[in-house]
């Protein structure tokens, strides 16, 4: 702590500088879709790839953001994480088992209250064990990377094997609800449902975390501890205590991710969160550690990446993906938005 | 003048007696009466498996255990002497498969395809460790770990893609070198009471490559290299500002546990005689290796030793007392789904946990601890 400037009273009247907004990394995603209009050439299947990879995006980020968030906060990587993308998706068999009919009617009230408890039951479970998760597993390392990765790695095992345990080796087929089926045809554009539907729910919580971090107090409060964390516990704050809540509401984020992605995929594996999971590291990474903001980039970025390649050139496809995260280090080695300077 | 880590660091000066053996330990004993003890147990008990068990299922354990016994090793080099989390060991473990089955496949079965395959294998191994290292343990070590993850699986994906190179999802199987096929008879009269066929040629061509490879990775680990790791493992910015080159340091470790596991990748795939995404790249024996190597105990080769042939023991035979406890226990509520034999990976997650929290030495630094 060197010489602080004292302060006169004539600086503390003067307003703080703004903070500049980096816009760069934010005109990434759309320069990327202008950019593969003329190669994909038709515009009706351009603007369903657009749709397909924002679709995916969401679910990435819904799943990405609590992780990201819980390492700029805490320093803490959760390897674990996977695991409860797959216990959210797992979640919804409660649900579906007694409320099959629901589903299975053709209405669009019956069918989106289905989602939505599905939704509720998925993130209130993923909540319960993100805090005992965060009690058992986590909370014994803290500052210690390589424990960790090794200790959460752990916890992926145990829960995973648990799943198992639970609810059966097998792969369970699951339905989505009948008016979420097929696709929406607007002249010759073609766009699914249930796309549409992820979209709708990605950016209704990318907008309501948005206004969580930096219209309400607790959201000040978090991004403060993400900038510093010492000194918000200085000032008084139980640093502990927000965290904690910042990691079950991270694990009940991981659980709506879950879900989401169960209905997309239809079927259920204990594996479906760990083989996620190589993308929500690749998104992290792309966006900044820690930056939420950069999450949401980083994975609609990816998402789009791997639609318009696999469109283009599917051999490619595999490797997009990891060529993304290469070019972006290069360019920024600490990810799009930097934000924890540990 | 050495830093005073390095100078401390230094084993003991010991009698001539045991001399030659501890030369060849790299000066690094077990340091345990029963460590030892266990550590002879396995050593002979490996060599001498085909004279003492018959039939083709005693020899395959022990050969699996053997190439355990490399691949965990290498990869204590990284995660207990470097202190960095790899999730790309199967990787080089699969580039070392594939290419040994690849040549064998392609070339035809003779010792100079074997030899093209490995090297080919070897050079694409260092290539990408080296790339990989350069590119992510630049910033910060946790990196490593994701990107790492990352690239491992893009490269399984690519590998069953692939299908015209690699035999896709089915795997390539292949002819090995007259020598080492079950009709080759090295003499006309049995040893023993034991005919030395290829395949029992085999077995020792695995057993003494994955000797030399650990005893190779044991002298550099106990090398001054090996010491500048450590340091690095203990405190990354002290090692920095000592004068070591902490990012050259960590991808050169990387390097040498990729080679160690492209090897061990070789030589499974020359014992199975087929070599496939399953047996190789799967990211499930990367969390084997991970619970290998934190069971036996991080930071010393011989822990991977122990964990490794642990671990493949229980897989063997681990399932067998669990199917007797599930039904011993049918009636009881959950239990029974607890115990059922296919949760045997729940119970070594467990101990893999509780390892980390209150043996971070593991079995190893246990047995040195009581003395």
């Amino acid at each position: 702590m060197s010489e602080f400037p004292s302060i006169t009273t004539e600086q503390a009247q003067t307003p703080l500088p703004r903070s500049k907004t980096d816009w760069l990394p934010l005109l990434l995603v759309p320069a990327l879709a202008l950019l593969a209009l003329p190669f994909v050439g038709n515009p009706s299947s351009w603007v369903t790839l657009t749709v397909a990879g924002l679709a995916m995006g969401m679910m990435i980020f819904l799943m990405a953001s609590g992780l990201t968030l819980v390492f700029g906060l805490m320093d803490i990587i959760n390897f674990g994480h996977g695991v409860f993308i797959s216990l959210g998706a797992y979640a919804t068999l409660i649900v579906l088992g007694p409320l099959a009919a629901w589903g299975k009617a053709d209405s669009l009230a019956l069918n989106l209250g289905l989602m939505g408890l599905c939704i509720l039951v998925a993130m209130a479970l993923t909540a319960i064990v993100g805090a005992l998760f965060e009690r058992i597993i986590v909370r014994p390392v803290y500052g210690n990377h390589l424990k960790q990765i090794l200790v959460t790695m752990g916890g992926l095992i145990v829960t995973e094997q648990l799943i198992h345990a639970i609810w059966g080796a097998s792969p369970i087929p699951i339905a989505l609800p009948e008016t979420l089926r097929g696709a929406y045809v607007v002249g010759d554009i073609v766009m699914e449902r249930y796309r549409v539907f992820a979209v709708v729910i990605g950016l209704a919580v990318f907008g309501g975390m948005q206004l969580l971090l930096n219209r309400t107090r607790i959201g000040l409060l978090i991004r403060a501890g993400v900038e510093n964390p010492e000194m918000v516990e200085a000032l008084g704050y139980r640093i502990r205590r927000l965290f904690v809540s910042v990691f079950v509401a991270g694990s009940a984020l991981a659980g709506l991710g879950g879900v989401m992605w169960a209905f997309y995929r239809q079927t259920l594996t204990a594996g479906m969160g760990m083989e996620v999971m190589v993308l929500v590291f690749i998104v992290i990474i792309i966006g900044g550690l820690g930056s939420v903001g950069g999450c949401f980039v980083g994975s609609v970025l990816v998402a789009l990446v791997a639609n318009y390649v696999g469109f283009l050139a599917p051999k490619l496809a595999l490797v997009s993906n990891i060529l993304v995260m290469a070019l972006v280090l290069v360019w920024r080695p600490e990810g799009l938005f930097p934000v924890a300077r540990r | 003048m050495k830093p005073a880590f390095l100078a401390s660091a230094q084993p003991e000066d010991t009698g001539p007696s045991n001399g030659l053996l501890l030369r060849l330990l790299s000066s690094d004993g077990p340091r345990s009466r029963a460590l030892a003890a266990l550590l002879v147990v396995i050593v002979l008990g490996l060599a001498a498996t085909p004279f003492l068990f018959g039939g083709s299922q005693p020899l395959g354990t022990a050969a699996k255990i053997c190439v355990f016994i490399a691949l965990a090793a290498s990869y204590d080099v990284l995660l207990g002497y470097t202190g960095i989390v790899s999730f790309a060991h199967t990787m080089f473990f699969g580039i070392g498969g594939y290419g040994v089955a690849i040549a064998l496949d392609r070339l035809g079965p003779t010792w100079t395809s074997v030899g093209l395959g490995l090297l080919g294998a070897l050079a694409l191994s260092a290539a990408l460790a080296a790339a990989i290292g350069l590119l992510s343990l630049r910033v910060r070590a946790i990196f490593f770990s994701m990107i790492t993850l990352a690239v491992a699986s893009a490269a399984a994906v690519l590998a069953s893609q692939m299908s015209t190179i690699t035999g896709g999802e089915d795997g390539l199987s292949f002819q090995l070198p007259h020598q080492l096929r079950p009709a080759f008879r090295l003499f006309a009269e049995p040893v023993l009471g034991l005919s030395i066929n290829g395949r029992v040629l085999a077995y020792f061509l695995v057993f003494f490559a994955a000797l030399a490879v650990f005893l190779v990775l044991l002298r550099i680990v106990n090398s001054p290299f090996g010491r500048v790791l450590q340091a690095i493992r203990e405190n990354e910015f002290r090692a920095e500002a000592l004068g070591y080159r902490v990012v050259a340091y960590r991808t050169a470790a990387s390097v040498i546990a990729a080679l160690a596991a492209t090897i061990a990748g070789g030589l499974l795939a020359l014992w199975l005689r087929y070599n496939g995404p399953d047996t190789t790249l799967s990211f499930s024996i990367m969390i084997d290796i991970l619970l290998m190597v934190v069971i036996g105990g991080m930071g010393t080769l011989y822990g991977a030793v122990i964990g490794a042939t642990l671990f493949v023991l229980a897989q063997s035979y681990l399932q067998v007392l669990m199917g007797w406890a599930n039904t011993a226990l049918t009636g009881v509520p959950v239990l029974p789904d607890l115990v059922h034999p296919d949760r045997w990976l729940l119970w070594l997650g467990a101990l893999f946990i509780i390892s980390v929290y209150a043996f971070p030495g593991g079995i190893v630094g246990h047995l040195r601890r009581r003395h």
